[in-house]
């Protein structure tokens, strides 16, 4: 036994010390993802007996038009979340001065993504409020009529996708801040004899060296908007009637909510989800597969 | 060192062991009363029950309002408590059904409760058996503001034409004749409602609920049109959609609106934010077909005894002690509602009287509220169609055939 220990200690510690890791992943993250397939085959309320009904969960979700409405405002917030990331990137170009007490502003330009999404949602909330929010304030300055935006069937996403920006330009803007960190100043130098300024040394000298800071701030970006909830919920409630709804929130609604009592449909939106959500974990495995590699 | 850490865990180990066991005599009871009024009069309830019962010791659990409707489906099944509130009619049909909830028809027979709890037995029985104990319910009704009126020169209206005729009158003094508030939905149910029990009468609506009448029918068409009269005269506040309920409170404090078409548990922060009895009123919702007979909405509360629970004997009495004419004339005069109990004595405020005097004299029928009346899937449909008629009256054909489709997936 100690021989054999002793033999292939370097290839087999690895494996004890991802153990515990690999345990609580498969049983928490891995078997559920497994048994809400399996749910999504059945009819079930959640507090009876089980029915087994095939695909037709899938076939009523073809058919769904408030499921079709999800998937497109999934696909919105896919787009335009990922506005969070250039924006980030200027505010952390902006935050990258030795400006005396230039550490304060740091911290209250990500103050946002500190605070809960629950509280982004209510401010914005009342940003919004047709009679007293700010907004409209705003608008009537110039003269304009207020916008009721979180009950107009049209604007209601852009607004709450505006509001869930906030926190999320906060986020990218630190990974930013970090990655401007480690931009090698020698190759600054090396541009600036060459004569390269703002723009252009942004772009071919800056920004290449961001590559693995934009990288992640695309991995969580892409989940983040995917996975929105909370900014619904809070704001609107799906509302108004639906026309907010993403399929995270859609599956609640279906499967957790006061009214939802089916399990079996909103396991299936649940799949359809994750099932879009794998094509991009695919694809940034791949691209992490392919730079361990050192391709 | 290691002497004292063994006797510290076997400490813990025994302390654990303790507190997993269940003494008998133990009462535990799970709430969504968070709000302070409903709070209030829990505690008087189980304090007053504790004194009776000196060797029942009870252990109170309280959660918060919303999120209570997601907890009970899980604290039912797993860690269940000894006494659960909820809600009557279609409401407790899922937990029914799943036989998590106790059959309690003996507590009804053994303290005669089928005369005094008599207006609410229908509500509580499915299957002919009896699952809860209701202790209070509340009218539904237009609250109005009375002074509003009085400048206008408006009377109480009590038909369809005098509503609105009063509605135009209150438009061109700069008045909103209605606030309401749809971003959660069921309060534009109570409009429906309403319309529904006024145009076509309970048996109507009950049937409609039963899913035994297409939406596409004629009569629930006739509902919508008089709705549609009313959006057209341009009767509610714009933007309803962001609004809940309570922020659509303020155009009625502030004399921007005159009239919510609401439950009497408006009362309770219409008063709190200042107004007054003499500006604030009550009137039953105007007749629109003389031919039906007047039905009002009423929703009954109702504690309930999960299946799973560990101390039956003592849930029962407790649920004895809460049907007694006494116990319910105390919760309610804290909660500002309307006991059940035939012989409990309704409190002295003017909206109690109002209600109880209505309620008593209503021979149309008691309706539940639209999500409680209806199953679970069709209530939010429903809801969210009634939302967006409200804000789009054009897509009534799209919305009515969408209930449609829902209507024969959910009744099967």
């Amino acid at each position: 036994m100690r021989a054999y220990w002793k033999k292939n200690q370097q290839s087999l510690a690895p494996w004890i010390f991802l153990a515990p890791g690999i345990f609580m992943f498969t049983v928490y993250v891995v078997i559920p993802i497994f048994q809400s397939m399996s749910i999504s085959l059945y009819a079930w309320d959640g507090l009876g007996a089980k029915e087994y009904v095939g695909l037709s969960n899938y076939v009523e979700l073809m058919d769904d038009e408030a499921f079709y409405t999800s998937l497109n405002n999934n696909v919105i917030w896919l787009v335009l979340y990922l506005l969070a990331i250039p924006a980030g990137l200027f505010a952390a170009l902006f935050l990258n001065q030795t400006v005396r007490g230039i550490r304060l502003y740091k911290s209250l330009f990500f103050f946002p993504f500190v605070i809960s999404q629950v509280v982004v949602g209510l401010v914005f909330s009342w940003f919004y409020d047709p009679n007293n929010g700010l907004l409209n304030i705003f608008l009537g300055a110039f003269g304009l009529d207020p916008i009721a935006v979180l009950a107009n069937e049209d604007l209601v996403t852009y607004g709450i996708i505006a509001a869930g920006l906030w926190p999320q330009t906060a986020y990218c803007m630190i990974l930013y801040l970090t990655g401007l960190n480690a931009v090698d100043p020698e190759q600054i130098e090396a541009a600036r004899l060459d004569n390269a300024k703002g723009l252009k040394m942004l772009w071919y000298v800056v920004l290449p060296q961001l590559k693995p800071a934009t990288f992640i701030a695309m991995v969580v970006t892409v989940i983040g908007a995917l996975r929105s909830f909370d900014l619904i919920a809070i704001m609107t409630d799906g509302g108004p009637y639906g026309s907010s709804r993403v399929l995270a929130f859609y599956m609640y609604e279906q499967a957790f909510s006061e009214y939802g009592f089916r399990m079996g449909y909103g396991a299936a939106i649940a799949v359809v989800l994750f099932l879009i959500m794998m094509i991009y974990i695919t694809a940034f495995l791949y691209k992490m597969y392919r730079d361990e590699r050192g391709l | 060192m290691f002497h004292r850490l063994r006797t510290l865990t076997a400490g813990l180990a025994a302390s654990t062991m303790l507190t997993s066991a269940v003494f008998a005599g133990e009462l535990v009871i799970n709430t969504d009363t968070s709000d302070p009024a409903p709070k209030a009069a829990f505690e008087a309830l189980i304090a007053g029950f504790e004194a009776e019962n000196p060797d029942v010791t009870v252990t109170w659990n309280l959660f918060d309002h919303e999120g209570y409707k997601t907890s009970i489906r899980n604290f039912l099944t797993a860690d269940a408590p000894d006494v659960a509130n909820w809600y009557a009619g279609n409401r407790m049909l899922p937990y029914v059904n799943a036989g998590l909830f106790e059959d309690v028809t003996d507590v009804w027979d053994e303290n005669g409760l089928r005369e005094s709890l008599a207006s609410a037995e229908g509500s509580m029985t499915i299957d002919g058996k009896i699952w809860g104990v209701p202790y209070t319910y509340y009218q539904w009704g237009v609250y109005y503001r009375k002074d509003i009126f009085e400048a206008n020169n408006i009377s109480v209206p009590t038909n369809w034409e005098e509503f609105l005729a009063a509605g135009e009158t209150l438009k061109a003094a700069g008045v909103t004749p209605i606030t309401i508030g749809t971003k959660y939905l069921w309060t534009a149910g109570g409009v429906f409602d309403y319309l529904n029990l006024r145009t076509n009468g309970y048996e109507f609506h009950m049937a409609l609920g039963r899913g035994e009448i297409p939406w596409t029918d004629d009569r629930v068409r006739a509902t919508m049109a008089n709705w549609n009269q009313l959006l057209e005269a341009g009767f509610f506040v714009e933007n309803h959609a962001a609004y809940s309920w309570q922020e659509a409170l303020a155009p009625m404090v502030q004399g921007d609106a005159a009239m919510y078409i609401m439950g009497n548990f408006a009362v309770a922060p219409l008063r709190e934010a200042g107004l007054t009895d003499d500006q604030l009123g009550f009137f039953q919702f105007p007749e629109i077909n003389p031919d039906v007979a007047m039905a009002e909405e009423a929703p009954t509360d109702t504690l309930h005894i999960p299946t799973n629970a560990s101390n039956k004997e003592d849930a029962r009495r407790f649920l004895a002690y809460l049907a007694r004419a006494d116990v319910q004339t105390q919760i309610n005069e804290t909660l500002g509602q309307l006991p059940i109990n035939g012989a409990s004595t309704v409190g002295d405020d003017k909206f109690l009287q109002a209600g109880y005097e209505m309620l008593s004299a209503t021979d149309g029928g008691i309706a539940q509220f639209f999500d409680r009346d209806f199953p679970a899937e069709m209530a939010k449909s429903g809801m969210e169609g009634f939302q967006e008629f409200m804000v789009k009256p054009e897509r009534l054909d799209a919305i009515l055939d969408r209930l449609e489709r829902v209507r024969l997936r959910v009744y099967q």
